[in-house]
């Protein structure tokens, strides 16, 4: 980033190695009356969605339409082309055999559940999507490894860079305050851990 | 790229106390070692000779393999050894012993996460990843099988100028939808499963390339906390999905007997008795992978003795489940006094001169070897439980056999009985899909992460994670 254009934020990331610093801090931030914001961790970590406001997730209702689409697709699949469009006597068994369909059927709801199940939780997530503007950050990267980030972002009506960064730095046992650039820097540099902590106040 | 530090002092203290609630966890490690020591198998190691030499065994199997195919497409299936009255041998026996291997995969990976076992969380993945390639093996025999596979997609229900559809009443047909849902949501699962792993080996990967590949597959995960929400959802959702279908599937693979009318395969055993050969010969196949890949990648951590204890006790279970199914047999048919049933099975028990020897062999393997595991001993021998596993894997493939050509090499009419004779084709044929499966497996162990991570971190006392403190 240049000196003299302030680059646009996207948000002010605190950094944490411990989830109970995590935890802390997130109640905080929503007790201040915080919403936009989001917490990385290296592993999906129990209740800590419901600390950020998330409320139930819409998944089970896709699966279950998803399953119900399934199992009937694969049962009126069978049926039509069985008893309607190819009648075919087969050891003088009714042509709407149900009890035979029933295998195919299932395998279909089950086929269709999963692929919901993945698909919505894909989409709901908003994935695949390669870039990001944490990605700008590069400590980021341990995110998917041994630390924990709260990253409040700048669309909160309540954010304000300066007063936000110093209700984050008042966060107990936190490693470091990040802001974190819309844009990735301009050119491609050789950063090291321990150089980009820019913004930190301890 | 920044790597991660070392064990912070509190998360070595708290993980000293190696009580028996924390058996299944990896004594001594944090959030960097698990990442860093697995993570580094994938990307900090230079591929060794003993990974070379392997591939190169199974690389040669799979060539080999390669041209019995084209042998056969050439040929047709008069290159093996089946004709009337037995039809179907060999090709059919490696469809149902792998599609069994490929069952211990989900079985681990769906209902154990139900039941919240930890022990899975060291071996899920290789027990996935063994159940994909299980189920690619499994899936080229019964094509082959077909005599003109290029027609395969006959079995699928497609408008067709012909204006047919296939007979959906047909358990040859359920196979189809079975199988073919069972890969498609196995991959699905073990797909979703790496998803933050691959995110993990994104951020680590130094290498423009690898960043590439892995980033790629990652789809920009970014291990957001609401993202986590509803991943966890759909993993546990496709989970309760995948518990049924696991039973479903080898349920309609028995049904290719049991929905016939042959002396011997029509019973209504067959489908709990097929899930639980299944569950046997795929937990025999995982510990017998898990066993070199210990020793050779130094996951002792990770895949400890108490892991391979419980799989032992887990074989002794479900050599109990297969041997109830097969004195469950035994003596429904003594009972039902059915003069052809009967004659089959005298012939399975003392029919010397056809497949008795086979049976008893059978026995020894699939009941009497598992035994050992009544000692505690031997559940943490490393040795003793290879050698089990390799011959209950043995034992499971002859019992396939036999339940497959007595039946049919004995059926009602006297006059088109008939004794079936392996040619050299059918053996190529079976020894060359170990070859794919050996050069998968391998190119999964040096490309993918074979434990999972995320699953690894959460497991880790004080982590909060979803299996901590149960």
């Amino acid at each position: 980033m240049t000196p003299d254009a302030k680059p646009k934020l996207f948000g002010l990331m605190a950094e944490f190695a411990s989830v109970d610093a995590l935890f802390a801090a997130t109640r905080r931030a929503r007790q201040a009356g915080y919403r936009e914001m989001d917490a990385y961790t290296p592993y999906a970590v129990e209740g800590l969605a419901e600390e950020l406001g998330e409320g139930k997730t819409r998944v089970p209702v896709v699966v279950l339409i998803g399953g119900l689409v399934g199992a009937g697709a694969g049962f009126l699949m069978q049926y039509w082309s069985m008893a309607v469009d190819y009648p075919f006597n087969a050891g003088g068994r009714p042509l709407n055999s149900w009890p035979a369909f029933i295998p195919i059927a299932f395998e279909m709801m089950i086929l269709v559940a999963s692929i919901s199940a993945f698909l919505s939780m894909l989409f709901m997530n908003d994935l695949p999507r390669p870039h990001h503007p944490l990605f700008n950050v590069p400590q980021f990267a341990r995110a998917s490894q041994d630390r924990f980030f709260l990253c409040i972002e700048a669309t909160d009506p309540k954010f304000d860079a300066e007063r936000t960064l110093e209700f984050l730095s008042a966060a107990e046992s936190h490693l470091g305050i990040v802001e974190v650039p819309m844009d990735p820097p301009a050119a491609p540099r050789e950063t090291s851990i321990e150089q980009t902590h820019v913004a930190v106040m301890s | 790229m920044p790597r991660a530090a070392g064990a912070s002092p509190a998360d070595a203290a708290r993980q000293t106390a190696a009580s028996d609630e924390l058996r299944y966890v990896p004594v001594g490690h944090s959030f960097a070692s698990v990442t860093d020591q697995i993570s580094d198998l994938v990307l900090g190691r230079a591929t060794r000779m003993g990974w070379y030499v392997t591939f190169a065994a199974g690389s040669f199997l799979l060539l080999m393999f390669s041209g019995v195919v084209v042998y056969l497409l050439a040929k047709g299936v008069g290159i093996w050894g089946i004709n009337v009255p037995v039809g179907w041998c060999f090709a059919i026996t490696s469809f149902v012993w792998w599609i069994g291997i490929g069952h211990a995969g989900t079985l681990i990976s769906a209902i154990l996460v139900l039941l919240h076992q930890k022990w899975r969380t060291s071996i899920n993945r290789i027990a996935e990843a063994m159940t994909i390639f299980a189920v690619m093996c499994a899936g080229t025999f019964p094509l082959l099988h077909l005599g003109r596979p290029w027609y395969f997609y006959w079995l699928l229900p497609y408008p067709n100028t012909m204006k047919l559809w296939p007979q959906f009443r047909s358990a040859l047909v359920w196979d189809v939808f079975a199988v073919s849902t069972y890969f498609t949501v196995s991959l699905m699962f073990w797909y979703m499963g790496m998803i933050p792993d691959f995110a993990t080996l994104r951020d680590r990967a130094t290498k423009k390339r690898w960043q590439m590949a892995y980033g790629m597959l990652a789809m920009g995960w970014r291990n957001s906390a609401r993202h986590w929400h509803r991943y966890q959802m759909a993993y546990l959702l496709l989970a309760g999905l995948a518990t049924p279908l696991v039973i479903s599937v080898h349920s309609v693979v028995s049904s290719d007997f049991a929905i016939s009318l042959e002396p011997g395969w029509h019973e209504t055993v067959f489908p709990p008795y097929f899930v639980a050969g299944a569950l046997l010969s795929g937990f025999a196949m995982v510990i017998a992978l898990a066993i070199p890949m210990r020793h050779y990648y130094g996951i002792k951590d990770f895949i400890s003795l108490s892991h391979l204890e419980v799989m032992a006790k887990i074989l002794l279970a479900t050599s109990f489940f297969t041997s109830y199914g097969y004195f469950s047999e035994q003596f429904i048919t003594w009972i039902s006094g059915e003069t052809y049933d009967k004659y089959v099975y005298l012939n399975i028990l003392i029919g010397w001169r056809q497949y008795a020897v086979i049976t008893w062999i059978t026995l020894g393997c699939v009941f009497i070897a598992p035994q050992l595991f009544w000692i505690p001993r031997f559940r943490r021998n490393e040795k003793v439980l290879f050698v089990v596993s390799v011959l209950v894997l043995a034992g499971m493939w002859m019992e396939r056999y036999l339940l497959i050509t007595t039946s049919l090499s004995r059926d009602f009419l006297p006059s088109s009985w008939g004794i079936f004779q392996p040619t050299i084709w059918d053996i190529l044929t079976y020894v060359g899909s170990i070859g794919l499966f050996v050069v998968t497996f391998l190119l999964f162990c040096r490309f993918l992460p074979m434990i999972s991570m995320c699953e690894m971190r959460g497991l880790l006392p004080g982590s909060r994670g979803h299996e901590e403190g149960r």
